[in-house]
């Protein structure tokens, strides 16, 4: 086997997050890239690819390149929802393998929670989306509510179990001092909380937030240059079950069942190599359900794993640690946030902080999720 | 049809539940039955796709009660939007009309409606026959 040209996150930011509406998609993004770059000691003109996600212009790519002055030979508008990113990554670490680039600007903003009060009508459903709308499902969350009811049923699983996954998250979002909420709760706040869409509570969602971040990858003939550890990209797979929830084949298994090996196997590692995991949380069933399809535990046995603080600050397998799209933020499309603190957490970036700090993390598995379960993209990350 | 907007590889299922029937389709070459109404089957890619119409009798593979309003035409919340399991092997979202509760399991049969009143889409929507 010929060596790979290897692939590295060498720099990574947000934007600011939460309310924001001083700040457009653009200019969240142009802060965002300007602190990734800044960070690994790269400008722009070192940046050869640009990969873009958002549904904020016909060409994302297009418009984002003019506004930040770029001109890259190589984009890539991939959108398969929140899990874009991590297939970017894994994109970009084909194209440095291919040595068809050399720095990749990967960036995403969003302004939904400012955008809130403008209730604008919506079009009629076209296309596949007549056979889904009209029935009334809240969407996001009456997808996520569908699977959620058919796992408790399949498995007897309980809403105590998925509002662990809510409080293990704001244990962590207490240690982040940017998280949107960092108050504690209990299984019974989350229970207690609004019903949204049964059996999924407020407290069972992820937030509506403002915000923006930038990921920067760079081939190996740059690393020693930059200004950061390199996160090195060790393996990616990404796939897709369906759209609409109601064309998923199996409600309670995820396409990370095929994404997740397909990245487990090109990094050379098991489970049991892994120090942390950054999980796509929009909803607390997305957590459970991705768990039982990465194969980190056995089908219906993901309540048993997030139980008793096993994921939260302390615990041996540490998830979510900036406190995730339930409590840190959840701007539309999260999944670059799940790289930024993984990248963070492997560079040791708070060490002055035991708490929030994994102790000696070397392995990370970053999952992303898409759409409604729809698409699944896995990166797995090693401080190199 | 003020929420949903049908095309020409759709309107004969539309045409079907203004008539009053659920039609799918069936390919020809693997006996499959197709929903929703496309081009080609997903099964085996083949592209001879003929009309039936279902009896409308399925089983509800999951559920959930919408607390929060989506749509005005999709009726006033909490209400049962339900994914149907229909017995020739095709899955379908739709709503659960005739109120009671709804269990994983149960048998329903079709029920076309309008869920917002007068102006609102006719449906193809279910009401539990037989409770798991």
């Amino acid at each position: 086997m010929s060596p790979r040209r290897r692939a590295a996150i060498v720099g990574v930011a947000e934007s600011e997050v939460g309310k924001t509406p001083h700040l457009t998609v653009l200019s969240q993004q142009a802060r965002a890239s300007r602190a990734a770059l800044a960070e690994a000691g790269l400008g722009p003109a070192d940046v050869n690819a640009l990969f873009v996600a958002g549904n904020w212009s016909w060409a994302p790519a297009l418009t984002l390149a003019e506004y930040l002055g770029l001109r890259p030979d190589y984009l890539d508008g991939t959108n398969i929802g929140g899990s874009s990113f991590e297939a970017h990554v894994g994109h970009a670490a084909a194209a440095i393998e291919a040595g068809v680039i050399d720095v990749a600007l990967i960036t995403y903003g969003s302004t939904q929670r400012s955008n809130r009060s403008r209730g604008a009508a919506r079009p009629p459903a076209t296309l596949t989306e007549q056979f889904d709308r009209p029935f009334g499902l809240p969407q996001p969350v009456g997808a996520y509510a569908l699977a959620a009811n058919r796992y408790l049923h399949q498995y007897g699983a309980t809403g105590e179990q998925l509002a662990e996954v809510a409080v293990s998250a704001r244990r962590w979002a207490a240690l982040n001092p940017d998280a949107y909420y960092r108050d504690p709760i209990t299984v019974d706040d989350v229970l207690d909380s609004p019903m949204i869409s049964e059996p999924l509570h407020l407290l069972d969602c992820c937030l509506v937030t403002d915000g923006g971040g930038a990921v920067v990858v760079a081939a190996e003939d740059r690393w020693a240059d930059l200004g950061t550890h390199p996160v090195e990209v060790l393996g990616h797979g990404e796939t897709t079950t369906h759209s609409s929830i109601a064309q998923m084949p199996d409600l309670t298994v995820t396409g990370a069942a095929r994404s997740g090996p397909t990245a487990m196997r090109m990094a050379g590692i098991t489970h049991d190599d892994l120090d942390l995991l950054e999980i796509y949380d929009s909803f607390t069933i997305t957590v459970l359900l991705t768990l039982e399809s990465l194969g980190l535990c056995k089908p219906g046995e993901a309540g048993e794993f997030v139980a008793h603080g096993r994921t939260a600050p302390g615990g041996e397998m540490p998830m979510n640690t900036n406190g995730g799209g339930l409590s840190y933020t959840h701007p539309g499309m999260y999944g670059i946030f799940l790289l930024i603190e993984a990248t963070r957490q492997l560079r040791h970036d708070f060490v002055s902080d035991p708490d929030r700090q994994v102790d000696g993390a070397r392995l990370a598995l970053v999952h992303g999720t898409g759409g409604v379960l729809s698409s699944a993209s896995t990166v797995v990350l090693g401080r190199s | 049809m003020a929420d949903l907007a049908s095309d020409a590889e759709t309107q004969p299922f539309w045409d079907g539940i203004a008539a009053g029937e659920l039609r799918l389709q069936r390919c020809r070459d693997c006996a499959r039955a197709v929903f929703y109404p496309r081009a080609l089957c997903p099964h085996c890619f083949g592209d001879r796709l003929d009309w039936f119409t279902s009896p409308g009798t399925g089983t509800v593979y999951s559920y959930t009660v919408a607390h929060r309003a989506f749509s005005p035409s999709a009726g006033t919340p909490p209400y049962t939007v339900a994914l149907i399991d229909l017995d020739e092997g095709v899955r379908m979202m739709s709503r659960i009309v005739g109120g009671g509760r709804v269990r994983i399991g149960d048998r329903v049969e079709l029920e076309i409606t309008r869920l917002g009143g007068e102006g609102s889409p006719t449906l193809p929507c279910f009401r539990v026959r037989e409770t798991a």
